[in-house]
């Protein structure tokens, strides 16, 4: 097959893979990238908003083309129990700009879109091809891949693994350790059709905007996890994650979980009349700073999430995939014009450079958020979205109650669900782990 | 939408190209199987296990998502063979 030498391999074609094959290919360097998909994007699965500002460092018009389908005026969050949601919503008109920053997106239409300009931007794209191993020196160097379509090893300089979460190259090759079940999420997702009058008068918006909603409490049933419901242009994208071990754990199955989930009083509304036109599932990497396993070695470096790049308190992770490629593919051109070798120390410059990012300061600063809600979930997906819905109903709820009688069986229905220390406890841990 | 809906149901929807007799995920033949694999019978999200009469657990792989969460789960006991379809075979979402 490919018997040329490569300067760069990437493997993958989501975003991360992406946003490195195309810095590198723009700077001039014979760029491999290999996908086992049919296309980049087939095999891809995610909310999915898109944050403009990591794709706009890369291509900077970037939305004269790409498929995007609403500009996100409105952000609901809500706390869910059983029969209610208590929401904060957030929307202004400001997010109607001329260079909108969040947008959503159907990932299997973006990825395809950005894979082209890779492909225009000079690297070489190999679909329907899986990458089984890498391809070592004496040494222990990196110096290639071995893929399923049999042949002799394909050569470059440096391999970077932008293989998604599940990393089976980079785990085989003995890079790094397996992922564990508690910090892994496991989401299910559906698409629901509907004509776009209808999403627009459902969610009281017109022409491109959109709204979405981040949602948690009793709807995962005591699991850590959150729900999202998001508008595309005619479909809405809902789904529901939890951790895997916690998933294990429980009786739930995560078809059910979704199930009720969009049956939910809150939910449900927003869906009728639907046609669902497709069923997904893919995991998250939720370990956080703490889960980021060794970044590069001699002739590679890994990006995106399969280095564990996810912010899963902001829901990022497709901003971050971009990111720490192009940081990647920029440190690999820098060595490359200077004619450096891609060993561990001289590619170590990446983690210098994310270090300057928000990827490494964000993910540092939440770098105890998913061991303290873990360790906390009956309080955080159960009893304190159950309290705050009581309390709503107590204090709306016209009943010929005074209102102090009505202050005062909050607080008690408080005290009584969790003791006032672990209230507090609870409280302080949160804005420690948030600091 | 109906509140009895099957995951069987939401497969039709999906779109896939299966590589006939190649299935990409094989069990260990065992007697009685782990927690972790008899855990798959739920957790698989498009219900690819089930469990046999005589108690062992079976995968047909044909609805797979490839989402690795059967692979995450069963890491310790090394019950499974798991890969990747071949290359453009498996799953092809058009939304993602
Ligand atoms: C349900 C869900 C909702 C999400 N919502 C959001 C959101 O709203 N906003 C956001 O920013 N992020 C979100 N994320 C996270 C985001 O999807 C990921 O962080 C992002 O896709 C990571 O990009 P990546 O390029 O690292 O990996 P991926 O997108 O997984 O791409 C990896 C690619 O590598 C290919 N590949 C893997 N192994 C091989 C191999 N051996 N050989 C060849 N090719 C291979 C795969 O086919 C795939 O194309 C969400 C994730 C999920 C699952
Ligand atoms: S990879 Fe996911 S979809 Fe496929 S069998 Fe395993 S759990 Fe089920």
């Amino acid at each position: 097959m490919i018997e040329e030498r490569f300067d760069a391999i990437v493997i993958g074609a989501g975003p991360s893979g992406n946003a490195a094959a195309y810095t590198l290919a723009t700077e001039g360097l014979k760029v491999l990238q290999i996908e086992r998909g049919e296309y980049s994007g087939s095999k891809n699965v995610q909310g999915a908003i898109l944050y403009a500002d990591a794709l706009e460092k890369i291509i900077p018009d970037f939305r004269d083309d790409a498929p995007l389908e609403r500009h996100v005026i409105e952000q609901r969050i809500w706390t869910m129990d059983d029969s209610s949601h208590t929401g904060m919503h957030y929307r202004s008109d400001d997010f109607n700009e001329d260079r909108p920053n969040r947008y959503t997106i159907l990932r299997a239409q973006f990825d395809k879109w950005f894979s082209s300009r890779v492909r225009q931007a000079g690297a070489i794209l190999l679909c329907e091809t899986t990458v089984t191993e890498l391809v070592k020196d004496l040494q222990g160097k990196v110096i290639g891949v071995r893929t399923d379509r049999g042949g002799g090893p394909i050569l470059a300089d440096v391999v970077i693994l932008a293989e998604g979460v599940n990393g089976l190259v980079g785990h085989r090759s003995g890079l790094r350790p397996e992922i564990a079940p508690d910090s892994v999420a496991l989401a299910v997702k559906e698409m629901h059709f509907l004509p776009r009058e209808t999403i627009e008068a459902r969610f009281n918006i017109t022409g491109n905007e959109g709204v979405v909603i981040e949602a948690m409490g009793t709807i995962t049933k005591g699991m850590t996890g959150t729900g999202f419901l998001y508008t595309n242009e005619e479909s809405i994208s809902i789904g529901i994650g939890c951790i895997v071990s916690d998933f294990a754990e429980s009786e739930v199955t995560p078809f059910e979980l979704l199930e009720a989930f969009k049956n939910h009083p809150s939910i449900k509304p927003l869906l009728v009349g639907s046609e669902c036109k497709e069923y997904a599932a893919h995991l998250i990497p939720e370990g956080g700073y703490k889960a980021i396993p060794q970044l590069v070695g001699d002739g590679w470096i890994v990006v995106g999430d399969a280095g564990q790049f996810v912010n899963a308190v902001h829901r990022e992770g497709s901003n971050l995939a971009m990111t720490t490629g192009r940081i990647a593919a920029e440190t690999v051109v820098s060595l490359h014009r200077r004619r450096i070798a891609m060993t561990r120390e001289n590619l170590s410059a990446y983690e210098q450079g994310l270090a300057k990012t928000f990827v490494m300061k964000d993910l540092r600063k939440y770098r105890g958020i998913p061991a303290l809600l873990h360790a906390n979930k009956a309080n955080f997906f159960g009893l304190y979205p159950q309290l705050i819905s009581q309390a709503m109903q107590t204090w709306f709820r016209v009943d010929g109650v005074d209102k102090v009688s009505k202050e005062k069986a909050i607080f008690r229905s408080f005290r009584t669900g969790r003791t006032l220390g672990g209230l507090i406890g609870d409280a302080f841990r949160l804005v420690r782990a948030w600091r | 939408m109906s509140a009895t809906a099957r995951v069987e149901e939401r497969l039709f929807q999906n779109r896939y190209l299966v590589d006939s007799g190649r299935p990409h995920i094989k069990i260990k033949p065992h007697d009685v199987p782990s927690r972790a694999l008899l855990a798959m019978t739920r957790l698989c999200p498009v219900g690819c296990y089930s469990l046999s009469d005589s108690g062992q657990v079976e995968i047909s792989a044909d609805g797979c998502v490839e989402c690795g969460t059967c692979r995450i789960v069963t890491q310790s006991t090394g019950e499974l063979e798991w890969n990747y379809p071949r290359g453009g075979f498996g799953v092809l979402y058009k939304f993602g």
